[in-house]
């Protein structure tokens, strides 16, 4: 057995697999078929400071090796979270982190503040990198300046360890990666969806009822490895990959690559019992490889000479 | 209800034309409980073009061969690859998915009607209410003769009404046009296309009879992760795999 216990900032966590916020509810869901306190952290559904019903139906598309949602972060706001949801998952024996959104600088500040004080939720990710919402969401993620306002501004009030998830939807992820950095962000996460688009030919309709939306799976795996190995290169702190992660082996690329961590997406609507298999295969990987631990192959890409 | 994720091995793959087919499924182990109204998510083959799994209604249950039935109709690729699954060969599924449709009390008159492969889930429903000593009553509706399926099979558990657009079997036109809608019924369960689940619940809404209707919208997960599935109700948006696929219209906002 390998160690796989990983250390990203201040957060501890048993290993380096972690849900991908939307695509895991609030662990629940999975339980008839996983033990999922043995998954290393799990990112439960978008939040934000009021309810949010989201976008009308449809919202998803299949696409080729892929899909394309436009959810909206449906949530039942924060309030509704700490009242009837966290009672449950502070009971799961594993890291829980909330994954909070917002329209304003001003709702995300009030939602983080609520959620500092639970004992239970070692971190938040800050979503900075929404696609489907009007307001806000991607539009903070997308500048360098919007960004670490957003995030100075949640670093005053939230002490614990914040991690900030990036949107591809930019020119140059590592300056907004740097922004995140010099704002007092402990960690980045990315890449969250890229902004998409499927069409109906038959009735010349788009098939989302938003036009576009967010495309995930293995069809972004690509652009979300260039991503993290560019970001793992600019900043100093640790760098959480994901996109298009269906198995170890895609999970170990992203740690040579300079991941940290990872997180298990769309992957889990295919296979709900995805995260522990990737726990494990990434053990057998390191063991078969003849490494101790996890750590020793985190950015160790060997580029051609 | 304990949802499993299973590999199930072909038992049958029968072509019932070039549109439909029935594949029936088994277990090493005994399969478990499943309710009437519930799906299964099919992995296909989680290949560039068919990604995702497929929901499929359960069309009925054969606890003596211990075999699950699924109706199937060639749409698109993942079905269309589903209708070429071999006997023998291994399917991943997640199961049981879903509410179901409820139990009416013992005299109630109970009138199922479906409409193309949506007549799948009736079967099932119609062998419970077999169980439960209560005689369903199927109205099922087709374009043409060719698309009414396994009326034979429907026979076994209640009296079989049809119709067709082309005139081609049973009385002419649409299944809410049907002489047999003059009768009073205590309560409808129909599955089929939505424009002919509206025009039923529109009847069952004038003539105040409770009405369930099977919803199928498009989703990921099937397991209330995504989010994908929603339709709007008197309570917001549900998901259809998991508050669905069954629900009662008078919980819809559908414009009827």
């Amino acid at each position: 057995m390998a160690d796989l216990t990983t250390s990203i900032g201040r957060l501890q966590l048993k290993n380096p697999v972690m849900t991908a916020s939307g695509t895991f509810g609030y662990g629940d869901e999975f339980a008839d078929f996983i033990d999922i306190s043995k998954i290393g952290a799990i990112i439960v559904k978008g939040t934000t400071l009021h309810h949010r019903e989201g976008n009308s139906y449809p919202r998803m598309a299949e696409t080729p090796s892929g899909m394309l949602n436009a959810v909206g972060l449906q949530n039942k706001g924060v309030d509704y979270f700490i009242k009837n949801i966290y009672p449950q998952t502070s009971k799961i024996d594993t890291a829980i982190l909330v994954n909070v959104s917002g329209s304003t600088i001003e709702d995300y500040v009030a939602t983080v503040e609520k959620l500092v004080d639970l004992e239970h939720i070692p971190a938040i990710e800050l979503n900075i990198s929404c696609p489907n919402v009007k307001q806000g969401g991607m539009a903070f993620g997308t500048c360098a300046a919007s960004a670490e306002e957003v995030i100075s501004a949640v670093r005053k009030v939230y002490p614990k360890h914040l991690m900030v998830k990036l949107s591809p939807n930019v020119t140059d992820i590592a300056e907004i990666a740097r922004a995140a950095e010099t704002a007092g962000a402990d960690s980045v996460s990315l890449i969250n969806t890229l902004l998409g688009m499927a069409i109906n030919a038959n009735t010349r309709k788009p098939i989302l009822s938003t036009v576009t939306g967010g495309l995930s799976g293995p069809c972004v795996k690509p652009i979300a490895l260039r991503m993290v190995w560019q970001v793992a290169k600019a900043v100093k702190i640790p760098v959480v990959g994901l996109g298009g992660i269906m198995n170890a082996t895609d999970a170990i690329e992203f740690f040579l690559a300079g991941a940290t961590a990872v997180q298990i997406g769309t992957a889990n609507f295919i296979d709900p019992t995805i995260t522990v298999k990737i726990v494990n295969g990434i053990n057998d990987y390191l063991d078969n490889n003849g490494y101790k631990s996890i750590t020793d192959i985190i950015g160790k890409l060997e580029i051609h000479e | 209800m304990k949802k499993y994720m299973s590999d199930l091995i072909v038992t049958a793959n029968e072509q019932l034309n070039n549109q439909y087919f029935l594949l029936k499924l088994t277990s090493k182990e005994t399969l478990p409980e499943m309710l009437p109204g519930q799906f299964a998510e099919v992995l296909v083959d989680n290949s560039a073009t068919t990604f995702l799994r497929r929901p499929i209604s359960i069309h009925f249950v054969d606890t003596a061969n211990n075999e699950l039935w699924l109706l199937v109709q060639k749409i698109g690729d993942g079905t269309r690859k589903m209708g070429e699954f071999v006997v023998g060969q291994s399917v991943n599924l997640l199961f049981p998915l879903g509410n179901s449709f409820s139990m009416p009390s013992s005299h109630q008159k109970v009138l199922l009607i479906g409409g193309g492969v949506g007549v799948a889930p009736l079967l099932m429903m119609g062998a419970e209410l077999q169980k439960k000593s209560i005689q369903a009553v199927f109205l099922l509706g087709a374009r043409s003769k060719n698309d009414l399926l396994e009326l034979d099979v429907f026979a076994k558990y209640g009296k079989v009404y049809t119709t067709t657009e082309d005139g081609s079997h049973g009385e002419k036109g649409y299944v809410t046009h049907h002489s047999l809608l003059k009768e009073k019924f205590d309560k409808l369960y129909t599955c089929g296309p939505t424009p002919m689940m509206k025009a039923v619940a529109a009847y069952a809404l004038k003539n105040n009879i409770d009405c369930e209707v099977s919803l199928e919208n498009s989703m990921a997960c099937g397991i209330g992760a995504c989010l994908c599935c929603v339709e709007d109700t008197k309570e917001g948006h549900k998901c259809v795999c998991t508050d669905g696929p069954v629900f009662n219209i008078k919980d819809l906002k559908w414009q009827i």
